[in-house]
């Protein structure tokens, strides 16, 4: 059989498994579309989320970014981890004891104004619609490799498959789906990294294997990989940071948005009971933590694969010649993501890093300067083929890795459709919506969401990760702070949470477009995306957490200014304090 | 709660308590550990790196997973001792 059939073999499986569960578990009432009737049970729900939560962006770029970046990356791991700390202590409980259906309705009732609902669905949406880009973006590299289709054609693939289930499922329907999709990818991601650790330090497991000896060299793996990449200019893998504050900016970015994103959160209000929605983050935490103790070791493995690949007889010696390449360059070649170009005319591929450091050394050896350049969001996906693992292996991946896109696309057009159906037009424009009527309208802003995604997702503005990173920056400026000073505060009133959004939500906006194109249309940013331009070394990525801070200040500032909250305000914060009485998620 | 309005309040700073001393582990191991004090802990060999690296890539998210269950173990006694949890 050949590749591209074990290929539409696993891909085409694995999606009428996922439909086949989304038509079974049609959902019936607006309550079961939106929270699968709160009956989910706190293990089943972590998987959920962890489905849900694990993006194109974990499962296909992350580990690329790293292998890229080394030891400077590790912001991903912990950013996108150490949000579950915070969601399970300062959000999660809390606003299941509240007891509704979405984000903005929290926070419409708790600052007792449609205005600040109406808010809360902006940064919302504007949080989740850049989120979906860095979905499609990622779902449009894995499809046109595997069904060898161009990556136009692949991100309307993944646009209408998205589309049918979560349009046919709603939640009820996601949440199983989404424990299948976690099973598949999970497979996916270890089975082909447990192989390399094997053939490279003999450890099965990849996280010990990561600091295990590598077998050929009889030298700690990182060990060995940084001697290789540093004779040819790169960065030592290891190596500590310069910029240190950006690197806690970024990690806190990541961390604060995982917990102010509106997908994850409304996933707490499917468990039964206040204790559950702990346990839930914990048990998210727990299948997350599966993959993402994982992705560091296939980051550096790939990174070394692919660097002696190259170079079969160690960095000193001649890179292999282009005739000779491995058969897995050929075919990522047509997909435009890998490119090589013969800059010396020697037949061979050099591969190394043109810094000023190293430009003596390259001309000594008459080197005209890097020849190939390897897309980050593709290592992942590659990885099976440059270890020379089995075609299953690769279909699998090919599986897993739209499972993790898909999954994720479908659970944020379920938070961005609940918001515009539930918050814009039941809760402001027309309250006397039939329950029918808010299905259809929940229907048609899903599909008006996947347009506008697939349109930008043509044009990501970064790698998938960096796309998504982008989403997260905007939940942490806009909806964390809200969220979390309507839990601990009593004093911050409507006037405070309106103008702290606003605020949050603006300089962050702003801090991007500038960098990044404004509405990241291409070409239209002011200022080029590089460090000596970014604020204090702060990056565009980074700038969320400041946003929040932005926020915080001005809440408070505006707040104290104008007057209390009413008496009936400050008994409901009181009352989501406490875990007594908490009955299922319920409506009006 | 009205009637017990002293041990609501004795309960939400039981609370704050928690979340206070498990942030500070949690800031830690990632802030600490991981980015800041990485220098510090440079010279403790770990598996062709230091410790800190460790904690960048895996030891972080090792805790984080402990500082949840501990948490949800520990607010759950803390309900039932103020008599808040759910039927």
């Amino acid at each position: 059989m050949s590749q591209f059939a074990i290929n539409l073999l696993f891909v085409g499986g694995s999606f009428l498994l996922y439909i086949g569960i989304a038509i079974w578990a049609k959902a019936g009432t607006t309550s079961d579309f939106y929270v699968a009737g709160g009956g989910v049970h706190p293990v089943t729900n972590g998987m959920a989320i962890g489905a849900d939560w694990m993006s194109a962006a974990s499962f296909i770029s992350m580990a690329g970014l790293i292998a890229a970046g080394g030891y400077a990356n590790s912001t991903f791991l912990m950013g996108w981890t150490g949000g579950y700390v915070l969601l399970a202590m300062l959000l999660a409980p809390y606003l299941r004891k509240f007891g509704k259906f979405t984000v903005p309705e929290f926070i419409g009732d708790r600052f007792y104004s449609k205005q600040a609902r109406l808010v809360a669905v902006v940064c919302l949406i504007v949080a989740s619609v850049t989120y979906v880009i860095g979905q499609m973006a990622g779902a449009g590299v894995a499809f046109s490799r595997f069904l060898e289709v161009d990556a136009t054609m692949g991100l309307i693939i993944a646009a209408v498959v998205v589309f049918i289930y979560a349009v046919l499922g709603g939640m009820k329907g996601i949440t199983y789906t989404q424990v299948a999709q976690y099973c598949v990818l999970i497979i996916a991601y270890t089975i082909p990294a447990v192989f390399i650790s094997l053939q490279l330090t003999g450890n099965p497991l990849p996280p010990l294997g990561l600091f295990s000896t590598h077998i050929e060299s009889g030298v700690p793996l990182l060990e060995r990989l940084d001697q290789i990449i540093t004779e040819l200019g790169f960065r030592d893998y290891t190596d500590d940071v310069d910029n240190k504050l950006n690197m806690v900016l970024f990690t806190l970015s990541l961390m604060i948005g995982t917990a102010g994103l509106p997908h994850v959160i409304i996933r707490f209000f499917t468990v039964p009971k206040v204790a559950d929605a702990r346990w839930s983050a914990g048990w998210a935490l727990v299948f997350i933590a599966l993959l993402y103790l994982t992705a560091p070791a296939v980051a550096s493995m790939a990174r070394l694969n692919l660097m002696t690949t190259i170079y079969p007889e160690g960095p000193a010696a001649q890179p292999i010649e282009y005739d000779n390449r491995p058969a897995w360059m050929a075919t990522w070649e047509e997909t435009g993501l890998i490119t090589y170009e013969d800059k010396n005319s020697d037949g061979r591929i050099q591969l190394y890093n043109e810094s000023e450091a190293f430009a003596p050394e390259a001309e000594s050896r008459g080197w005209n300067g890097n020849e190939l350049v390897v897309n980050n969001d593709i290592l992942v996906l590659a990885n099976p083929e440059i270890a020379n693992l089995p075609g299953w292996v690769i279909g699998l991946i090919a599986a897993g890795g739209l499972a993790a896109a898909l999954s994720t696309a479908a659970g944020l057009l379920l938070a961005i459709s609940s918001a515009v159906s539930h918050d814009l037009i039941k809760g402001a424009i027309n309250p006397k919506i039939t329950e029918k009527g808010e299905l259809k309208a929940a229907r048609i802003s899903m599909a008006v969401a996947i347009v506008v995604a697939t349109y930008l997702g043509a044009n990501p503005p970064g790698f998938a990760a960096q796309v998504v990173a982008l989403a997260f920056g905007i939940a942490a400026a806009s909806l964390f702070p809200a969220l979390m000073m309507g839990i601990f505060s009593k004093r911050v009133n409507n006037k405070g949470a309106v103008a702290g959004m606003l605020a949050g939500l603006g300089s962050t906006l702003v801090y991007i477009f500038i960098f990044l194109g404004w509405f990241f249309i291409p070409g239209t940013n002011n200022l080029a995306n590089t460090p000596d331009n970014w604020l204090l070394g702060i990056s565009p990525l980074s700038f969320g957490a400041v946003g929040a801070l932005i926020n915080f200040a001005v809440a408070f500032a505006v707040s104290h200014a104008t007057e209390e909250p009413p008496v009936e305000i400050q008994e409901l914060v009181e009352s989501v304090r406490y875990p007594r009485g908490a009955g299922s998620a319920h409506d009006h | 709660m009205s009637g017990h309005s002293y041990d609501a309040e004795k309960y939400w700073k039981a609370n704050l308590r928690l979340i206070f001393g498990s942030l500070i582990v949690w800031a830690l191991v990632s802030y600490g550990f991981a980015i800041l004090l990485r220098p510090l802990l440079a010279g403790i060999e770990f598996g062709g790196t230091d410790l800190g690296f460790w904690f960048a890539q895996q030891g972080s998210i090792l805790t984080f997973i402990a500082l949840i269950f501990f948490y949800a173990w520990r607010m759950n006694r803390i309900d039932e001792q103020f008599g808040v949890h759910e039927e």
